[in-house]
């Protein structure tokens, strides 16, 4: 890093060294890290399943699809959840906007009769309108986020199967997939990636093929789900907009003191309502995912991810109350989450065990992730 | 002689049935350190925020380079080269002290399509203005919670500074820290006012008070008494101005030795 007229940034420091200031190594400066609980996570959790599951097919390329497959629908919702957490708020009606997109998508295709572009492109708008109305309210009333997207957790959860149940009569609405053949825009959420990598990869014997069917001779692995794609596009997205941009810094900003933010100019309700409409957009990616894949929608779907999503964020070194954290931490979380619950059934362990497993963890990385964090804020 | 930077006359500030304010006059010269001196309660805050441009008197001057002005918003008192360093609320303790530093005006550099914060100018930009100040950082990302309370204050100063304040007004910067870092940054008020800055040093510590100030201006239950230069009065005339004196002087005299 050096600069303009010559000097380097560590010259400046040699300059101004004090001798009462303990020298960082380079390997524990590099060490101390937000993400650092969630790298161990992570290491602890392969290591695990490596040893217990190494053999089960959990390794293979089906297996890695599988839990790969899973850890991504979490990192979708986390990636907004974590930056939303980091501007100092909460959104828990996440899981009813998943429900809520996936209705509105199917009504709109299945019994309006919109092209799928329509319904998906409207699903957006309506969502990112209702968290932008979650933001506001939450910065007009001044309450906290918590009971405002609480409220939303129940309204949108009842008005999904309202709509649901008065339209067809169901909770289910079938038929999707059909609607969206051959639609210029719904492969970008339910469509495979990479499909000639993994023709090419079975035909070198690294994939397996099917060996009878109509797919004879296919790969058994069509390509990578769009909602992977999704996934790894938004974890970078969210990490580049958070450490490396003017925005990312107003981001910080707004959760880590609101108005002290406000003192220095920074437009503190703008980001907050923005982050507000990203973990709505992010619940929609997830829902449209779900929806194009399974070819229908239910009203009850995505019954619980906010708290997943929280926990995947918490694993991942974010702060609870704001000002503090990481996407690729989130990611990470994410990743753990989808590992964890994959693994058990791959291990043939009692899927009950699952719970206990993921509280057992989550309470070792917030611990871990505490003293992380009092290292490097000086937090006491 | 030119005019002072900034020129408050006779500010009034009613909230409802409470007058805040009732009568406040002072002035800051180029290259000057004013100490406004007032025991809790006697309107500080809202005179601070009456000239930072958060609240509009209801009566009263407010003169910047001799023309009169009136700020609608923090910003535009801002624009007008008038910043201030609040006690607590100065810097972001999670934050790292470049992403404070430039917090709400980050430099930016284009990457393609996207601008990018420049993160290499801002570190050596807070490493240089730091080091101006006599502050020795590890590192420009460490965390501003690492820092000691005297340090974040002088971050905020030369925060003000680099983005051009010609008046700093300091909210109580001294009235939470112990002996050093106190004397650290009365030394940086006096470095900045050597810099022709003119400063407004508001407190109610007499000490702290007459070790940098040039004049002295005491406020009283929304009122100033007056104002006094360097040399023309003495610590215990502050204190008694500022605290309405006698019991203040019975207290002394029972406890044998100066509050």
């Amino acid at each position: 890093m050096s600069t303009a007229d010559g000097r380097s940034v560590e010259q400046l420091r040699d300059e101004a060294r004090d001798e009462r200031v303990r020298e960082m190594s380079r390997f524990r400066k590099a060490l101390i890290r937000p993400e650092l609980g969630a790298i161990c996570g992570t290491i602890l959790v392969f290591v695990f399943f490596l040893s217990i599951a190494g053999d089960s097919g959990m390794f293979a390329p089906e297996g890695i699809l599988n839990w790969g497959t899973v850890s991504a629908q979490f990192a979708i919702i986390a990636v907004g959840a974590c930056l939303l957490m980091i501007a100092g708020e909460f959104d828990l009606s996440v899981g009813s906007m998943i429900g809520f997109s996936g209705i509105v998508i199917a009504l709109l295709t299945v019994q309006v009769g919109l092209p799928a572009w329509a319904a998906i492109l409207i699903a957006f708008a309506l969502a990112m309108a209702i968290g932008a109305f979650n933001g506001y309210l939450v910065i007009r009333t001044g309450l906290p986020s918590f009971i405002v997207t609480l409220a939303f957790l129940y309204i949108l959860r009842g008005l999904t199967i309202f709509i649901s149940i008065t339209t067809t009569r169901k909770t289910i609405i079938g038929g999707v997939r059909e609607a969206a053949e051959s639609d210029p825009i719904a492969w970008l959420f339910g469509g495979k990636a990479f499909h000639g990598l993994f023709v090419w990869l079975s035909q070198h014997g690294i994939v397996g093929t099917f060996v009878a069917g109509p797919k004879a001779g296919q790969p058994v692995i069509e390509g990578i789900p769009m909602l992977m794609v999704w996934a790894l596009v938004l974890i970078v997205l969210g990490h580049l907009l958070l450490t490396r941009t003017k925005f990312g810094n107003w981001i910080f900003a707004a959760g880590g003191d609101a108005q002290a933010a406000r003192y220095v100019g920074v437009p503190v309700n703008r980001v907050k309502i923005s982050m507000f409409m990203l973990t709505a957009f992010c619940a929609t990616v997830f829902a449209t995912c779900q929806v194009m894949e399974f070819g229908s929608a239910a009203a009850d779907r995505g019954l619980l991810k906010e708290f997943e999503a929280i926990i995947s964020v918490v694993i991942g070194g974010a702060l609870l109350t704001g000002g503090y954290g990481s996407v690729v931490g989130a990611a990470l979380g994410a990743l753990i989450f989808g590992v964890v619950q994959q693994g058990l059934f791959f291990a043939g362990v009692e899927s009950s065990l699952f719970r206990v497993f993921l509280g057992v963890i989550l309470l070792l990385a917030v611990i871990l992730n505490t003293y992380i964090r009092r290292m490097i804020t000086g937090e006491r | 002689m030119t005019a002072p930077l900034i020129e408050l006359v006779d500010i009034a500030k009613h909230f409802g049935p409470v007058i805040a304010l009732n009568g406040v006059t002072l002035s800051v010269e180029a290259g000057e350190c004013h100490c406004l001196l007032g025991d809790n309660g006697a309107g500080k805050s809202t005179f601070i925020k009456t000239m930072s441009g958060v609240h509009k008197p209801n009566r009263g001057e407010i003169r910047v380079d001799g023309e009169v002005v009136s700020f609608s918003s923090p910003r535009d008192a801002m624009a007008a080269g008038i910043a201030t360093v609040y006690q607590d609320l100065a810097m972001i303790p999670l934050m790292s002290v470049t992403r404070n530093f430039w917090m709400g005006r980050e430099p930016e550099r284009k990457f393609g399509p996207f601008k990018l914060f420049d993160f290499a100018t801002a570190n050596r930009i807070t490493m240089e203005e730091m080091a101006k100040m006599g502050i020795h950082l590890r590192s420009p990302d460490q965390a501003v919670g690492t820092l000691s309370g005297g340090e974040r204050q002088t971050v905020a100063i030369a925060r003000a500074v680099h983005f051009g304040a010609k008046v700093l007004i300091l909210d109580e910067p001294t009235s939470a820290l112990g002996v050093r870092q106190t004397a650290n940054v009365l030394a940086t008020i006096d470095r900045v006012r050597k810099a022709g800055i003119g400063l407004i040093f508001i407190t109610h510590n007499v000490r702290h008070a007459l070790a940098v100030g040039d004049r002295f201006t005491v406020l009283n239950r929304g009122k100033t008494l007056g104002t006094a230069r360097r040399g023309e009065i003495d610590a215990e005339a502050l204190q008694d101005m500022m605290a309405g004196g006698r019991e203040l002087a019975e207290l002394a005299g029972s406890l044998g030795g100066t509050v």
